[in-house]
């Protein structure tokens, strides 16, 4: 039997209407946007299920448009994100798909940054503002977002999760949960590791310093602090 | 940990002779590794954005993105102030509170959910307007949100809250037993009281379909804010009067899960039953969706 919070009773602090529509859909769209890191060009939403059937009527799309633009989902502008977005000259599109057997609430991002690379995130809103984020540039990963999150594109060898994780520790950092990826044997692996605290920049520099190491990302929770 | 059902609830308030508020913050404080400052100081901002949605749309005219819904709490706050009222002007402003928020919600505007975004109106309205009435303070809101919160989690561990899996019983159903349990702490009442309060609101509510329109969070869902709204604060006033429910509140609790199983997906928030397939309602769900 889970044991609740009281603030999973009464919260989360959102935009309305929905919680798995709006507010989980802002989170995702968040969390996708810290993927790809920083200079958006144009965000393609490919919208699943019950996402591509209400998005207009539940403001998922404004959501969306949102997260992308690194709103809160509590933010009271949320409303205003397509106005914001053009005046950034950020392209906004979304497109009805069918992406297979997932979840209802789904959508895949496909967002190209001002130098033309192209970065694809595809995540669920699983219920009550919760979010899991399940394909990152075709790599199947598994993690929720809601503790700190170190995403790393690292060559499969021998030692470099040892570096990793020696490295937190003598930051003191404590690791709650570690899933490790990849297609190929001794090609390019990807991880997802969840911390129990947030990961100073001192660690964040140490961890990009390894050599076999190609990209690291660092994702924040998204988490309500007193408004 | 908190404990897993109402008997045990009661058992352990009795024991220690405290309230259901008290024991709630007892636990968060454990849960979330935290104290209790900053646990009294997140529920106080919880309770702020409550107090706005519950305001808000009585004084502007709000209306949802789908335009659906909109304007009707702004209505009733001014005939709330006619002194021709059938059920007066305390009734009349909780009703004006219950929809403020569920129009704000419509509306893209900011809101607690509690427990959910659908039934957001109910918990604000019942607190709110039972301790303006009572001349509470805001820290004694404060405890109120807590009685709810435990007895949401009490209903979360045995049952759901969400319309998806229950039907509106669990969301609406679950707000209203949340909130008239809240007020009957705050009027004094013992955590069988309370409890008995929150029985009798699930039994009145038991087998309520969740029949959106056109799937959104408006029609029925902003008048069910306000019917739940009147039956937490009605039943507080029959508990308070010492009549209890005949049926203990984990029995009641578990009646509602069992009724949740039996109800066909149709009625659980697809919007492929109960009003959402109307002549009505399928017009209004072409013209919101046209396009």
């Amino acid at each position: 039997m889970r044991n609740f919070s009281v603030f999973d009773i009464i919260g989360p602090i959102m935009i309305g209407p929905s919680s798995s529509h709006t507010a989980g859909a802002a989170r995702l769209a968040k969390v996708a946007a810290a993927i790809a890191g920083k200079q958006i060009k144009r965000v393609e939403f490919l919208l699943h299920g019950s996402f591509s059937e209400t998005y207009k009527g539940h403001g998922t799309d404004k959501a969306l448009a949102a997260g992308i633009l690194n709103m809160e989902p509590w933010d009271e502008d949320l409303k205003n994100s397509f106005e914001i977005a053009a005046k950034k000259g950020i392209e906004i599109i979304f497109t009805p798909a069918d992406l297979g057997d997932v979840h209802p609430n789904t959508v895949k991002f496909i967002i190209t940054k001002d130098d033309g690379s192209i970065s694809m995130v595809t995540g669920s809103s699983i219920g009550g503002g919760n979010i899991l984020i399940f394909d990152i540039d075709g790599q199947a990963v598994e993690f929720t977002g809601e503790r700190p999150t170190l995403l790393t594109r690292h060559r499969d060898l021998p030692g470099v999760i040892s570096k990793i994780s020696s490295i937190l520790y003598e930051e003191n950092i404590n690791i709650a949960n570690m899933r490790v990826y990849r297609n190929e044997k001794g090609k390019m692996a990807t991880m997802a590791l969840e911390t129990d605290s947030i990961i100073t920049e001192e660690a964040m520099s140490r961890i990009k310093d390894i050599g076999e190491i190609d990209n690291v990302k660092f994702i924040n929770p998204i988490v309500e602090e007193v408004i | 940990m908190f404990v897993s059902t109402g008997k045990e609830l009661i058992e352990i308030c009795n024991q220690q002779n405290i309230s259901i508020w008290e024991y709630t913050i007892i636990q968060e404080i454990e849960k979330s590794e935290s104290n209790h400052q900053s646990v009294i100081n997140k529920m106080r901002s919880t309770l702020h954005v409550m107090m706005n949605s519950s305001t808000y749309a009585q004084e502007n005219q709000v209306h949802s993105v789908s335009g659906l819904i909109g304007g009707d709490a702004y209505k009733i706050r001014q005939y709330a102030n006619k002194n021709n009222t059938l059920t007066g002007e305390f009734m009349n402003r909780a009703m004006a509170r219950a929809l403020s928020s569920s129009e704000v919600n419509a509306a893209m505007g900011r809101i607690a959910a509690c427990p959910t975004a659908g039934s957001c109106g109910i918990l604000p309205a019942v607190v709110l307007s039972a301790g303006e009435k009572l001349n509470k303070s805001e820290d004694e809101l404060i405890n109120a949100l807590f009685t709810a919160a435990g007895v949401g989690i009490i209903i979360a561990k045995n049952a759901t809250l969400a319309g998806a899996e229950g039907g509106c019983q669990a969301e609406c159903g679950s707000a209203a037993a949340m909130a008239s349990a809240a007020v009957v702490e705050m009027m004094g009442g013992r955590p069988e009281q309370a409890l008995s309060a929150a029985a009798i609101v699930i039994k009145n509510i038991l087998g309520l379909v969740c029949d959106p329109v056109a799937g959104l969070v408006e029609v029925p869902c902003a008048k069910r804010n306000i019917a739940g709204t009147v039956s937490a604060l009605t039943t507080a006033d029959l508990v308070m009067s010492g009549i209890y429910s005949k049926i203990p509140f984990d029995e009641v609790v578990w009646a509602m899960h069992k009724v949740g199983k039996q109800m066909p997906s149709e009625l659980r928030e697809t919007a492929l039953g109960g009003v959402a397939i109307t002549p009505t309602a399928l017009k209004y769900k072409k013209e919101i969706f046209k396009d």
